[in-house]
């Protein structure tokens, strides 16, 4: 693997000499140390698990909708012990809930939006032949599969899935008395983490590594496409992070199998007092959001950065502001680390602490801000070319102003009092981070579907699909959060115990409606997708006429990307439209003028 | 046989038609000429005038969500500290939907406005530092007046509880709740989670449950001592499985009985004169309250909203939250117009199958009948809590002591100059 990292800056006909090994079925499609296969591997299982989550999610919304009502179909997944009569278990509603959760947030969105992007673009944009180490990429993948899989079989066993919430917290998740899902259930959520948090470190480095290492000639910092930057800041907070959480789940590990009392304290259950005492289950709650807030950072940077690049080439024009993009990945990055605070203030925690983390919590709104009118500004005065990708990221932007500006309700301690852990929180999260993320993610499959697959998705029916998506998206989400200004309780089995909830029945079964045309409509995505693979128009080399350097390569893969010798950089990224030139775009590759400037890259 | 062989065959046929329709399909798009990497002026044209139909729908449906639930949200503050909280609420709704409102129209205008067509170029802009600052110091300055305003209100909200506040104990475990009142001492007695029994849920400490407890724990060790020697059969051998389990679980039994009689040997503070309370706690109305709270098994969370207050509930680690109910359960269904109203205490953090059935009835009333409702109680020694009524005397603060209080401190200012 040394040898092909070095063969990276040789030239092109040692570099052919190196390919000569034959490739066979297995080295080529599963243990493939080819980035480019790798991102699609990625892709592929990440997609297969956000069925999984969406298929879960959609079996909790029937019975958030039609409390206690008998269906068929819950029956026929969960059998006879976790839907008796086709009516959800209340342990099973938690288990789908946490599973859900810990599928999407971790397997699609860090996972599959990370593994997928990082691994395709980090070596086409900035002009290496490969990742600095092909041999870990493979390992990152073939460990995030196997946790997948073990994530997958958790479904299966007697005692059912994990089901403290994907925050997992202990005692609920340490003691095998407090829930059925924390006995074999919990151990393998745990091993399965262990396993991902190795992928997602091993992954992180390679990323870093490559970005900082194999930068092709001319290709500056500050040349970088956003997308690069995103992702790089992304795998920093990634390595940063994740020892900290798998610190926590150890811990966890520890208290649940060898006796040790690191998040047990004072507790009584099953009748017995426990003889584990004298450590703090907010101990842990320090330990996962320390994790927990870089991890919604981790999930919506790559996202933001696939916006910029989207937007831009879209709008045939620069990405506005290209510094200060940087300079706001940069902020966010660094604050995200001294915020988790904020998903605590309701713990009894010091006062002053609190207001603190009150403080540094609404410092990220600003370059978030600085983000959004950034996105707005880049479509003014455009040229706006409204492919299905293009329509993702104008989505993904009003969708990342919705969210993020009911961050600044929650962030204010004294507000989040009453809010915390309602319907509000849910809201939230879920419209700035899943539905940017998700729409986001989209937009990369459609935009650079034709460089993973040589060939295009269908457009008509990818609007269709977004369409579908955008609408049923905030029809989920958006009535959440006056639910939970009403206090409804995130997490509950059913509402309908308190009189005062009982009454948004209505509104729940619209939700839950909705839910179910925005699953549908992924069905239209995935028969796009697969459809397109074998059937779509024959992609040419570039088709969306972008000035970043992965479309400067063939159509057809090829190892080590570009047949002759590396491309040299002379500019930056994101000249669309440049006053001047024939045509509105310039890629990367072409030589300033004489006279030209590129803004000071 | 027959009926499976037919889905078979309809199923078939479906996928057949399926293949041909797509065929079809696939040929009208090469004869039309259509291109997937391309967009024509109709398709942006289309597309963004969609856009600016979802905005106005997306604010329609913003409006239909604000109207339908209307009337269905948290009625005004139960509580004095919620008022304020309420009108800060509401101040950074305003902001928010102000901020909401102008970047939408830009985003989806600018869409809609700037949609592409052929042959026109975009207009050239990298940058421009005016510009960008003037949209990072408004956020920011937007951003410095909602911290001090919330933090304001943290800290009110935060400080430590009144002097004369009633102090309540709420204490969760899987999957209920139980209030608990200082008895006659004014004070709440101690609690231990080694001491929680079927007669003791809170696990307070009193003699009798302390010895309670060691006669409940003597009986196990003799049950587990006895099954070593079963009646009519050999003797389990210690160190076989069995019998390993059976010392094992002895052994624990002995060492839980160890705690106990060293817990007989501290000094502590008698619950006997506290008073248990489940279902439906009450609560004087234009009175602190201080609630601490504690948990038994897992992480629960105290929630009132209609009180516009919360408290996880943490095993090991005590918290506390105090407020000042302001209007009475009965006010309060005249004003909703809701004769069962109630104020309800929920759980409000993930512990198990009931968690969301896991609740209190909270009565906020007029002092004297609070008092009343208390005298009515029992304690743990079993006693009527009839002379409480006036046991939290030393609590309240009547005008006598109010004055001591106050030449207390002007005593002591004096002495400090
Ligand atoms: C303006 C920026 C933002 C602010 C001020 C903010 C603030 C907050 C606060 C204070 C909470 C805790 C609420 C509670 O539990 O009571 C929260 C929850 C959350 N936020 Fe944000 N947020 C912002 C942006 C984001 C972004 C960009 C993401 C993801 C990409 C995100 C993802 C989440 C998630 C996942 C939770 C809930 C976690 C859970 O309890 O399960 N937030 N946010
Ligand atoms: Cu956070
Ligand atoms: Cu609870």
């Amino acid at each position: 693997m040394a040898s092909h990292a070095a063969t990276a800056h040789a030239p092109a006909s040692a570099h052919a000499a190196d390919h000569h090994h034959e490739e066979n079925f297995f080295t080529k499609y599963l243990f493939s140390q080819d980035h480019k296969m790798i991102g699609k591997q990625f892709l592929i299982t990440g997609t297969f698990m956000a069925f999984v989550g969406m298929m879960l999610s959609i079996f909790f919304r029937l019975q958030l909708g039609w409390p206690g009502e008998k269906f068929a179909i819950l029956n026929f997944f969960l059998g006879d012990k976790w839907a008796p009569e086709g009516v959800l278990d209340p342990n099973m509603y938690l288990a789908l809930v946490t599973i859900h959760g810990t599928i999407m947030v971790f397997f699609l969105l860090t996972a599959g939006l990370s593994g997928t992007f990082a691994n395709l673009l980090i070596p086409l944009q900035i002009g290496a032949r490969d990742m600095a180490s092909g041999f870990m990429n493979m390992l990152s993948y073939w460990l995030f599969f196997l946790s997948s899989a073990i994530m997958i079989g958790s479904l299966f066993v007697e005692t059912g899935p994990a089901a403290a919430g994907w925050t997992i917290y202990p005692p609920l998740s340490a003691l095998e008395e407090a829930m059925p899902g924390s006995g074999i259930g919990m151990t393998l959520w745990l091993v399965s983490m262990t396993l991902f948090v190795a992928s997602s470190l091993i992954g992180g480095l390679n990323y870093i590594v490559t970005i900082i290492n194999l930068r092709t000639k001319g290709m500056t910092m500050t040349r970088l496409p956003l997308t690069v930057w995103a992702l790089f800041v992304t795998a920093i907070l990634g390595v940063l992070s994740f020892p900290v959480l798998f610190a926590g789940v150890l811990l966890l590990v520890f208290d649940r199998s060898f006796g040790t009392s690191f998040y047990l304290s004072d507790i009584n259950i099953g009748g017995m007092a426990l003889e584990q005492t004298g450590g703090s289950p907010l101990l842990y709650q320090h330990l996962f959001w320390f994790l927990g807030h870089p991890e919604v950072y981790i999930i919506l940077l790559p996202a933001l950065g696939i916006t910029s690049e989207v937007i831009a080439v879209n709008s045939r024009k620069p990405i506005f502001g290209y510094r200060a993009m940087v300079a706001s990945i940069l902020a966010i990055g660094f604050l995200s680390f001294i915020v988790w605070g904020h998903h605590m203030f309701v713990t009894g925690m010091n006062p002053f602490v609190g207001a603190v983390f009150t403080f540094t919590t609404l410092l990220i709104a600003i370059p978030s801000a600085v983000k959004a009118f950034n996105f707005i500004s880049t479509l003014f005065k455009g040229n706006i070319q409204f492919t299905p990708a293009m329509m993702f990221c104008v989505g993904m932007v009003s969708t990342f102003i919705s969210g993020g500006l009911t961050g600044i309700i929650l962030a204010d301690n004294a507000l989040d009092i009453n809010i915390h852990d309602t319907y509000f929180v849910v809201a939230h999260f879920h419209i700035v981070m899943g539905l940017s993320a998700v729409l986001a993610m989209f937009g990369g499959v459609y935009h650079w579907f034709p460089k993973m697959f040589g060939r295009m998705m269908n457009k008509k029916l990818g609007y269709i699909h977004f369409w579908l998506t955008f609408a049923s998206g905030y029809g989920v989400f958006f009535p959440m959060h006056f639910t939970g200004l009403a206090g409804m309780p995130r997490r509950y089995y059913q509402y309908t115990d308190f009189p005062m909830l009982a009454e948004f029945t209505d509104l729940a079964q619209l939700i839950s409606a909705f839910a179910i045309l925005g699953a549908i409509a992924q069905f239209l995505f995935a028969f796009n997708f697969f459809y397109s693979i074998f059937r779509g128009q024959k992609a040419e080399q570039n088709p969306w006429k972008s000035n970043t350097l992965e479309w400067t390569t063939p159509v057809e893969h090829i190892h080590g990307n570009w047949p002759g010798p590396l491309p040299t950089v002379h500019r930056w990224a994101y000249d669309y439209s440049k006053p001047g030139k024939d045509v509105d775009f310039v890629p990367q590759t072409v030589p300033l003028e004489e006279g030209e400037t590129d803004e000071g890259h | 046989m027959m009926l499976t062989l037919l889905i078979l065959f309809v199923g078939v046929l479906g996928v057949l038609a399926v293949v041909q329709l797509i065929r079809v399909f696939e040929l009208a798009r090469k004869i039309r000429g259509h291109r997937d990497d391309q967009v024509t002026n109709r398709e942006n044209r289309f597309q963004s005038r969609m856009m600016m139909v979802f905005l106005f729908g997306y604010f329609a449906f913003f409006a239909w969500c604000f109207w339908v639930t209307k009337d269905k949200l948290l009625p005004e503050s139960a509580s004095e500290h919620g008022v304020g909280l309420d009108w800060l609420l509401n101040f950074n709704f305003l902001i928010i939907t102000i901020a909401f409102v102008l970047t939408h129209i830009a985003l989806f205008y600018f869409a809609y406005r700037y949609s592409g067509h052929r042959g026109h170029k975009a207009v050239y802009m990298s940058h421009d530092n005016r510009l960008e600052l003037v949209w990072t110091i408004i956020p920011a300055a937007f951003m410095a007046v909602i911290i001090i305003y919330g933090l304001n209100a943290w800290n009110d909200i935060t400080a430590d509880a009144p002097e004369d506040a009633h102090q309540i104990e709420l204490y969760s475990f899987q999957f209920a709740w139980r209030a608990r009142y200082p008895g006659q001492d004014g004070i709440l007695g101690d609690a231990n989670y080694n001491l929680v029994s079927s007669t003791n849920d809170m696990g307070v400490m009193t003699p009798k449950f302390l010895d309670e407890k060691i006669v409940e724990l003597e009986g196990d060790i003799a049950l587990e001592t006895a099954k070593l020697k079963p009646e009519g059969y050999p003797e389990i051998d210690p160190s076989s499985t069995m019998g390993k389990q059976y010392t094992k679980e002895i052994n624990r039994l002995e060492r839980h009985k160890k705690r106990i009689q060293k817990l007989q040997q501290l000094e502590y503070q008698d619950a006997g004169d506290d008073i248990m309370i489940a279902d439906t706690f009450h609560i004087p109305v234009n009175k602190p309250v201080h609630f601490v709270f504690r948990s038994r098994d897992v992480i629960h969370s105290a929630y009132m909203p209609h009180f516009r207050a919360q408290m996880n509930t943490v095993p090991g680690t005590p918290t506390e939250f105090h407020f000042k109910p302001i209007v009475t359960t009965e006010e309060m269904r005249e004003k909703t117009g809701d004769e069962e109203f109630n104020y309800y205490l929920y759980c409000n953090k993930i512990c198990g199958s009931s968690h969301y059935n896991m609740k209190m009835i909270i009565i906020v009333e007029d002092e004297a009948s609070y008092a009343e409702w208390l005298a009515e109680q029992t304690t743990y020694n079993g006693e009527p809590a009839g002379e409480l009524a006036t046991g939290f005397h030393h609590l309240k603060s009547t005008p006598e002591n109010e004055e001591d209080k106050q030449e207390a401190t002007e005593d002591e200012v004096a002495q400090m100059n």
